[in-house]
């Protein structure tokens, strides 16, 4: 049977077929869809989110060493928060076979950088097998899970945005046949890493590689594909199929695992052509281990870009450019121009959004918001421009925590950090940090925009909302309750739609002695489908002034025309959450309701 | 500049068929998505090799969001370099023009000619360009524009825009229209595939 997948979806199927018992994740664009994925191959599959990519990948861990096949997921930067375990995962080895899914984020379509997870693999000693479409994406799974338990070591699988959201024809496959598990063995020198026994898993570790390496020259999935001798490109992943667009008739090294290379391999396909070109994505990892070979490369980084993703037209100019033969006439032509001073159209807070109000309040108090990683971010941008840092997840408090450490106390507003991070980001990797707060005692505010979701990746289950990924009920953790026991006495709810009482409770936290916990309790706009009735513009009262505009509602329209601006508003866009009102000096806008008693 | 491309030489491998490149654009919420899922599954249908990709993320918070669908005898990238798309589906006649340099010499534009203000509009701090459609057909001869509202409306199901622009963009591509439609009867609603399917044979009779 053949279907069309996304690579997510494909690597979720793969791993059903591969008798992958257990799949965790922290939900992160571009791989979210993984274990969402999931919940459909429920009682073959136990799967879950987990707080963060550390703790996603520790249960995967304790789940392979209970000898199950294990699969977690994350985005590329969720692996800096498992990094931790991975390098020592590499060590301890497996049981049952455990694929780390890196998903990077090229061009950074929805990320805070481009790091090129490659470089993991090197760093933490393990393989890492890199899929080129989504058939490859499904079959990877299994052979991650065969090579890691044959050479007992964690498997990373890593994927790019143009893996894991695009779409292609895959063959499905059954699900292996499997034995039913004896539980976890005791094996004290294997799996505690104390130094007397981590000193003698280093040299097995080193060992395990020079093994690998030698897989590398014979395993099909790493291979010459003979085409016009005068090129020759190596080349993996998303590359390979732009290299492949770009330079249809020449030959490849097509390779399916990343590292460790094949040397002899890429010193025979180096004898077979003329030229050799290494085509990938962002960093010249595969081009610094071949030359480092001693194999000589006419040509990579210094054509091929090192920032941002790759097209096949890139591709076809960059190796043109410096004497590559037999590049698609096509793709060399030149670009037209885009059409010139186009507006943009920017992601914008949804109308009805509960993060509006609070950002509108920090905008008028001019405190330093100290930013974090949600929805939220874009309260950095127009027309609100109240974010002022965004590092990594869960960063906003510490931030915070550090600036008022060293900044004096003296009545500025403008002096006062304000920390603002989002429910799901806070169980993420805020809890931590608060708990800095509370223990080392800064006059911090900290405001917890709880809308009941990890809402940036389109609405996933978090410890809050009383829900798992499998549907299941799980009490909702209680955030007032959860800061006092952290040791924050000054704990308060606000309503996020009321302007006025948000500012009010800013200006009294920041004025107070000692940390404070400002909470916002909302429901997600878009994922709770929030509908109220819209409100509306009374044009006899509207003076056309543009302060409501400020709100930055998709639901309000500016109507310029003879008679000079007005602004109406897209009932088919408004919640009826009243923000834009509370900003209308006139009282020009009326609620429903409002408008019949006038009538 | 670019060096002259040599021919292949003998014992390479034969070029196939070059595939057909589609560009679809729009706004988050537009049924940029479902559009493509119909055309790739009809296009698999066909016994085509295919292709789509797309960017999530922010999409339906009201950003300008774009598929690319290739499909032929085979299919290697999932991207449409600029310049080579065959053909431009715009579900929003701004989000035609920001994507009008996508299409090769002589590629056809199919745009709804709707227009939706983007955010810096509505807030007053940019202005909508002025005779969109006008510009579009001055730049690509044969820009098909399509009422999609209109369409939908006549149809029954004012919510079927997609299907309308799917109708229109059907026109001009190399897929079987009984395929298309099996597709679209299968995916909508039930209660609907009688409206949606009036909607795309709208779209398609232009």
């Amino acid at each position: 049977m053949r279907d069309i997948l996304s690579g997510n979806e494909a690597i979720a199927r793969g791993a059903w077929e591969a008798g992958v018992r257990f799949a965790s994740a922290y939900p992160g664009t571009p791989s979210t869809e993984i274990l969402e994925a999931m919940p459909q191959y429920e009682g073959d599959i136990y799967s879950e989110w987990s707080p963060n990519e550390k703790v996603a990948f520790e249960v995967a861990l304790g789940a392979s060493l209970a000898g199950a096949r294990a699969l977690v997921a994350m985005k590329h930067v969720g692996v800096n928060v498992a990094a931790d375990p991975l390098f020592t995962a590499s060590y301890t080895g497996v049981k049952g076979g455990f694929v780390l899914v890196s998903a990077d984020d090229p061009s950074q379509h929805s990320s805070q950088n481009e790091q090129d997870n490659r470089n993991y693999a090197k760093f933490a000693k393990v393989p890492l097998l890199e899929p080129a479409d989504s058939q490859e994406a499904k079959d990877f799974v299994g052979l991650a899970c065969e090579l890691s338990e044959r050479f007992d070591t964690p498997v990373i699988l890593r994927t790019t945005t143009r893996i894991s959201h695009s779409k292609s024809i895959v063959e499905l496959g059954e699900r292996v046949a499997l034995e039913p598990l004896i539980g976890v063995e005791r094996d004290i020198a294997k799996y505690v890493m104390v130094p007397s026994n981590a000193t003698k898993k280093h040299p097995l570790v080193e060992q395990r590689l020079r093994l690998l390496a030698e897989l590398a020259e014979e395993m099909p999935e790493n291979r010459i594909e003979p085409g016009d001798r005068g090129i020759g490109i190596v080349a993996a992943g998303a590359a390979y199929m732009y290299a492949r667009e770009a330079f249809p008739t020449a030959s490849f090294l097509k390779l399916g695992m990343a590292y460790p290379l094949p040397t002899r391999l890429i010193e025979r396909f180096r004898a077979m052509v003329d030229r050799l070109y290494v085509v990938e994505e962002l960093d010249p990892f595969l081009e610094e281990q071949i030359r480092l070979m001693g194999v000589r490369v006419d040509g990579g980084k210094e054509a091929v870009p090192m920032i941002g993703e790759l097209d096949p037209g890139m591709v076809a100019r960059a190796l043109s450019g410096i004497g590559a033969p037999g590049a698609t006439a096509e793709l060399l032509a030149l670009v037209g121009d885009p059409v010139p001073d186009l507006p943009e159209r920017p992601p914008t807070l949804c109308p009805g959004c509960s993060h509006r109000g609070v950002f509108i309040a920090l905008r008028k108090l001019k405190v330093f918001v100290s930013g974090d990683i949600g929805c939220y971010t874009l309260g950095a941008l127009e027309p609100f421009k109240a974010m002022h840092t965004c590092i990594c997840m869960g960063a906003s408090i510490g931030g915070a925590h550090g600036m008022e450490k060293v900044t004096e106390r003296d009545g500025v507003l403008k002096n006062r950090a304000v920390a603002v991070i989002g429910d799901s980001t806070f169980f993420h990797s805020g809890i931590t940090a608060l708990l800095d707060v509370a223990w080392n005692r800064s006059d911090t505010v900290t405001v917890i925009l709880d809308n009941r979701i990890t809402a940036m990746t389109g609405g996933q289950q978090t410890p809050g909302t009383g829900k798992t990924l499998g549907g299941l009920e799980s009490p909702p953790v209680d955030i007032p309750k959860l800061c006092e026991a952290l040791g924050i006495e000054r704990v308060r709810t606000i309503d996020p739609d009321d302007i006025a009482a948000v500012e009010a409770a800013l200006r009294e936290e920041i004025a107070a002695d000692g940390p404070s916990v400002i909470i916002a309790p909302s429901r997600c706009a878009l994922v709770y489908r929030l509908r109220g009735e819209a409100w509306h513009v009374d044009a006899e009262l509207c003076t056309g002034c543009k302060a409501c505009l400020k709100a930055g509602c998709g639901g309000l329209m500016l109507v310029e025309d003879e008679e000079g601006a007005s602004v109406e508003i897209v009932p088919s866009q408004c919640t009826g959450c009243g923000v834009c009102a509370q900003l209308c000096k006139q009282g020009a806008i009326l609620a429903p309701a409002i408008e019949e008693v006038i009538a | 500049m670019a060096a002259p491309s040599a021919g292949p030489r003998a014992g390479a491998p034969a070029p196939v068929e070059r595939p057909t490149n589609l560009v679809i654009s729009g706004v988050g919420g537009q049924g940029v998505i479902l559009a493509s899922f119909v055309l790739s599954q009809a296009a698999m249908a066909d016994g085509l090799d295919v292709k789509q990709s797309e960017v999530h993320g922010m999409s339906q918070r009201g950003g300008s969001v774009t598929s690319h669908l290739r499909f032929g005898p085979k299919v290697w990238a999932a991207l449409v370099t600029p310049g080579a798309a065959d053909v431009l589906v715009a579900f929003e006649a701004l989000e035609a023009a920001r994507y009008l340099h996508w299409l090769r010499p002589g590629g056809v534009v199919v745009f709804n000619t709707l227009e939706i203000n983007p955010s810096p509009v509505a807030a007053g701090v940019a202005t909508y360009p002025r005779d969109l459609a006008a510009q579009i057909e001055a730049r690509c001869p044969g820009a098909r524009a399509v009422d999609a509202a209109r369409l939908a409306a006549a149809a029954g199901e004012p919510r079927a825009t997609n299907m309308a622009m799917l109708g229109a963009a059907s026109a001009v591509l190399p897929l079987e229209v009984a395929t298309l439609e099996a597709v679209i009867a299968r995916v909508v609603p039930p209660k609907t595939v009688a409206a949606n399917l009036r909607a795309f044979r709208l779209g398609r009779e232009g």
